[in-house]
């Protein structure tokens, strides 16, 4: 079970987590949204083999928060707020 | 008589405490200390099991968790299936059964299969039960193979404890490595978690000879334990390491043999040492599993820490020179003893007789040894055979945490390759054999820790040597050679496998099953794989092993269970006055998590009758029903307006604060999440009052956006859901019934208007009533504080004696919404239901602002015209009603098209009729129209209408 550190609570278990999405996935406003990019922002995620940014959000004391990993060797590389407010 | 309990000695054995047991219904006499192999040994008691697939009789060949043959169902409270007799110790009244053997392992019925063995090699079931159905054959072939038996009828004794721990340092072993690891480690003051899975500490040093410091081994471990536990570091018997998982997370699974469950320990540790030792390799020769053939340390083991001599004559057969101290020492025991060994240079020996340069070619006999053959074609008479054809290093937990493996052509065995962040190998496991090369290893492995300030234990005694010569089994052997010995795999099996090309390691186990069940092929797993290297000219490294998996012993289910079994398995949320609604009989059921009375009263066959009273009466005078489970999450801030916009579909900033608003929740994907009523409090405070399943999942969306999208000084969440009980008063007498109780508010129209909600008081409580309505009939939600709930609820049902009041269940309350159209997300509509396929296609058309799923209600799926639509459906009065999830169907051409489906049905006493609702292509359309409904092959008819099927114009409301 891997060690996941909440910028808030410090290292806990991977199950106290759930996944949120791929960071940067920035919701496109508007009812006129060309239909390929909105159908980009729901569906179609880059599954990178490698360094992964991601949305976290740890369930235990409900913050959401920007995790750097690597997919192949399940190191994490960073944890951050959203918005960067602080980093554990 | 041939193996025997010799007279003195012993180190496990307390020989003023004798136990009596049961194996095969036959008695067994041993002492506290043996385990049940020791003690089956002591009583020369050979066959003690059938294998898996020939029904050949089996002994045993270990000594430890290596044990492949020697399984064991043992019954009683403690019952375990499949256990290892080598590591089940022995106490007095335990029953045991051999497996896989009717009615014993000395007698079995289906010994005639190995007979028919040359028939029914690896694949036989493959190739043959596939016409017409293996689930023809599948019974009795499952009833002639396999192991134990799970006996049906026992319950367990509690659960499982479960321990998370940390610690510096987790050392899994206490041999000498492990041992001499820890002491290392304590003194360079970290804390040390020490385990090992025998019941003493010791491992090798148990049987085998050790001088340390100066010191016998026995008292070298005693001190060094004891210095353990005096530095407080947490000591571990009869516990295995049984994984090591991301991160290094490890997981010990240990034992009590005082009738507590296992206990299952996640531990995090810094480091590990992995002083995991190295398990004895069989040698190959025909009838290689014959009862009395055991592997030579384990013939040690059972002498020095048992007093048992497994046999009389006793031929060792090796390639190393780990053999020459268990051939000296039962020649010393009193046995006649042969030394065969492969290599024609190496050791000398005193007391037993020496054959250098050979090898067995055969073991001879029935049900046990009664002699071997040589390769030059001698026979010697024997009533055991002790092999040792090498040592295969335990790097199970090593490849578990993606340890590479590196091929050692000295050692004829994989050890640990590269390092692994955190793990460190010693002893044995890493390829030690001599106790100084032990020591070093354990020094370098705890050497980058920390400085310690104890000195590292130096072997003073003889020194052991490997001097191994590899004799892997080879292609085109005679006879019957055993590879796997729990699997019945043969030479033959493998050379089969390869013939049909399924050389890779992972087909070749699959194929013939090499190295699976409960062993997991400890001892067969290299002899295997190098039988397949030489069958295919590759070398051994090109050949590889599998993939190691934890676990590395069979762990109960019932320690990863632990306390989550039973009520505890999911948990349901319960209800604060779920006592109160029991003393009234109410039935409880489980409703998206939470538990909730369905009815009051009428079990079983009445339940249905009495639903229909309940919502008969519920419309007559009035109706008190327990919504406490309806959610309460409270949206404050600046921002809150502009927050609960972008959540709904509706708009909701427009709402005036004391009033309330149903709307929708949509997903990105446009579907309908949430229903439920916004209650606005005042500028700058909203209610969600979402559904009662939904609650968990409302809350992490709108924390989602919260954070995500507004930020944290903008809006707050507050799931107040828990700390409020919502009771209802529903019906045409609602206002007069709650008139009846002193609010110090208004309940008439003009003070308090449908959708609209005041505050008033109970008790000294404030109390919010909202006039919502689920049943169409004028309604008050009255929340309270959660724990003053009791004497309003008392008050309500002694105040509502007059009026005839009725306390309905949520069957009752699920028909009068069904009756008025009302929907239930999840119910009623599917993970494609759009809110314009609701009928509700205001915002969509009217929003100007954005909210969350706006552009997917844009796309040419959300246009297209023969979308499945909210509908009522009638039948003729006296029909019975529609089958939830029955289809409306449409034939064209003489085929069945599917046009949707029925989401809720029911009776209607209020109507006299049943009613239902569903989702049909382009239904709100078609109301009027006629409808095939099939369901089940029936079909029937229907007629669509509007989804709202009593009091249409909602004059109830106001009565």
């Amino acid at each position: 079970m891997q060690l996941f550190p909440c910028p808030f609570c410090g290292p806990r278990d991977e199950t106290e987590f759930h996944y949120g999405g791929d960071a940067g996935n920035v919701r496109p406003d508007g009812a006129d949204v060309p239909i390929e990019r909105w159908a980009d922002y729901l569906y179609l995620r880059g599954n990178p083999k490698g360094t992964a940014r991601e949305i976290w959000v740890h369930m235990s004391c409900g913050e959401f928060f920007v995790m750097e990993r690597d997919t192949v060797k399940h190191e994490v590389l960073s944890s951050t707020a959203l918005g960067g407010e602080h980093a554990a | 008589m041939t193996a025997s309990r010799l007279t003195t000695g012993g180190s496990a054995i307390d020989r003023s405490r004798p136990i009596r047991f049961s194996f095969d219904g036959t008695n067994v006499e041993g002492f506290a200390g043996d385990t049940i192999a020791s003690a089956l040994m002591a009583n020369d008691i050979a066959v003690v099991g059938r294998s898996f697939k020939y029904h050949r009789p089996r002994g045993i060949w270990g000594a430890g968790v290596e044990e492949p043959n020697a399984l064991v169902d043992v019954g009683g409270p403690r019952a375990t299936p499949n256990t290892r007799a080598t590591t089940e110790p022995a106490r007095d009244g335990l029953v045991a059964k051999s497996v896989n053997a009717t009615p014993s392992a000395l007698a079995d019925r289906n010994a005639f299969l190995d007979r028919f063995s040359r028939f029914i090699p690896a694949a036989f079931y493959y190739k043959t039960f596939m016409w017409p159905d293996w689930h023809m054959f599948e019974p009795r072939i499952r009833a002639m193979a396999g192991l134990g038996e799970v006996d049906k009828g026992w319950t367990s004794p509690g659960s499982a404890d479960q321990i998370n721990h940390h610690c510096d340092v987790l050392v899994v072993g206490a041999g000498p490595a492990g041992l001499a690891a820890a002491k290392l480690a304590a003194g360079a003051s970290l804390s040390i978690t020490l385990v090992d899975d025998q019941q003493k500490p010791g491992g090798s040093l148990g049987h085998r000879a050790g001088e340390i410091d100066g010191k016998p081994a026995a008292i070298w471990i005693d001190e060094t334990i004891a210095e353990l536990a005096a530095g407080g570091h947490l000591i571990l018997p009869s516990t295995t390491a049984f994984g090591i998982y991301d991160h290094n997370l490890v997981g010990l699974n240990q034992r009590h043999f005082d009738g507590r469950r296992d206990t299952l320990w996640r531990v995090r540790p810094r480091q590990i040492v992995l002083a995991t030792g190295a398990i004895e390799r069989p040698l190959p020769f025909a009838n290689n599993d014959l009862p009395c053939i055991l592997s030579a340390d384990a013939a040690l083991a059972y002498l020095r820490r048992h007093a048992v001599l497994v046999g009389r004559r006793i031929v060792v057969a090796t390639n190393n020179d780990s053999a020459y101290e268990v051939a000296e020492a039962v020649a010393e025991a009193g046995a006649d003893v042969t030394l065969v060994d492969i290599r024609r240079d190496g050791m000398p020996a005193t007391k037993a007789r020496l054959v250098k340069g050979r090898a067995l070619a055969a073991a001879n006999g029935k049900l046990r040894v009664e002699g071997v053959t040589l390769d030059d074609g001698a026979r010697l008479d024997a009533d055991c055979v002790l092999v040792s054809g090498g040592w295969t290093p335990t790097i199970h937990l090593f490849g578990q945490a993606k340890g590479k493996l590196a091929w050692s052509e000295a050692r004829a065995a994989f050890l640990p390759g590269d390092p692994v962040d955190g793990i460190a190998v010693a002893g044995a496991a890493a390829g030690a054999v001599s106790l100084s090369e032990v020591f070093a290893g354990s020094q370098n492995a705890v050497a980058s820790l920390g400085q310690a300030k104890v000195v590292t234990p130096r072997s003073t005694g003889v020194e052991a040597t490997g001097g191994i010569v590899a004799a892997w089994p080879a292609p085109g052997s005679k006879g019957r050679i055993w590879i796997d010995y729990q699997n019945d795999v043969t030479v033959k099996d493998v050379e089969l496998a390869a013939r049909e090309n399924f050389v890779s390691v992972e087909h070749l186990k699959r194929y013939t099953t090499l190295g699976m069940a409960t062993d997991q092929g400890k001892t067969s797993n290299l002899p295997g794989l190098a039988l397949m290297a030489g069958i295919t000219g590759r070398t051994v490294p090109e050949v590889g092993t599998t993939t190691y998996r934890p676990p590395f012993t069979p762990v109960p289910l019932a320690s990863f269970a632990g306390a989550r079994a039973g009520e505890l398995m999911a948990p349901v949320r319960r209800l604060p006055l779920e006592n109160i609604h029991r003393a009234d009989g109410a039935v409880f059921q489980e409703y998206g998590g939470w538990l909730r009375p369905a009815h009051y009263g009428g079990r079983d066959a009445d339940a249905d009758r009495t639903i229909q009273d309940e919502a008969r009466r519920a419309r007559q005078s009035v109706a008190l029903f327990d919504g406490s489970t309806l959610g309460k999450i409270e949206v404050i801030g600046p921002r809150a307006a502009e927050f609960v916009d972008f959540l709904y579909y509706n708009t909701m900033s427009t709402l005036k604060p004391g009033h309330c608003r149903y709307g929708f929740m949509l997903s990105e994907n446009g579907v309908v999440f949430d229903d439920g009523v916004l209650v606005r409090l005042d500028e700058h405070r909203f209610v969600v009052s979402c559904s009662s399943s939904h609650v968990t999942a409302v809350h992490a969306r709108l924390e989602e956006w919260r954070q995500d999208r507004f930020g944290r000084g903008a809006v707050y969440i507050h799931n107040a859901t828990a700390e409020m009980a919502t009771l209802t008063v529903s019906g045409p007498n609602a206002r007069k019934l709650l008139e009846t109780l002193d609010f110090g508010l208004s309940l008439d129209d003009a003070g308090l208007p449908h959708m609209a909600t005041g505050h008033g008081n109970y008790g000294g409580d404030e109390v919010r009533i909202a006039r919502v309505s689920f049943t169409g009939d004028r309604s008050y939600e009255i929340s309270i504080r959660a724990d003053r709930a009791e004497p309003l609820w008392a008050h309500l049902r002694q105040a509502g004696q007059a009026f005839d009041a009725v306390v309905i269940g949520l069957e009752a309350l699920m028909i009068l919404r069904a009756e008025k159209g009302f929907i239930v997300i999840g119910k009623d509509t599917d993970g494609t239901t759009l809110p314009h396929d609701l009928g509700v296609e205001g915002p969509r058309a009217k929003r100007r602002t954005e909210f969350v799923g706006r552009r997917s209600l844009f796309t040419e799926e959300a246009s297209r015209d023969n979308r499945l639509q909210l509908v009522g459906l009638t039948v003729p009065q006296g029909d019975a009603p529609l089958p939830t999830g029955a289809h409306g169907i449409k034939r064209s051409g003489g085929r069945l098209r599917s046009q949707g489906f029925v989401t809720s049905s029911y009776q209607s006493p209020a109507l006299g009729r049943p009613i239902a609702l569903g989702l049909i292509e382009r239904g709100a359309a078609r109301h009027g129209e006629a409808i095939e409904i099939q369901h089940l092959g029936k079909v029937s008819t229907a007629t669509i209408a509007a989804p709202c099927a009593f009091d249409p114009a909602g004059d109830r409301l106001h009565a």
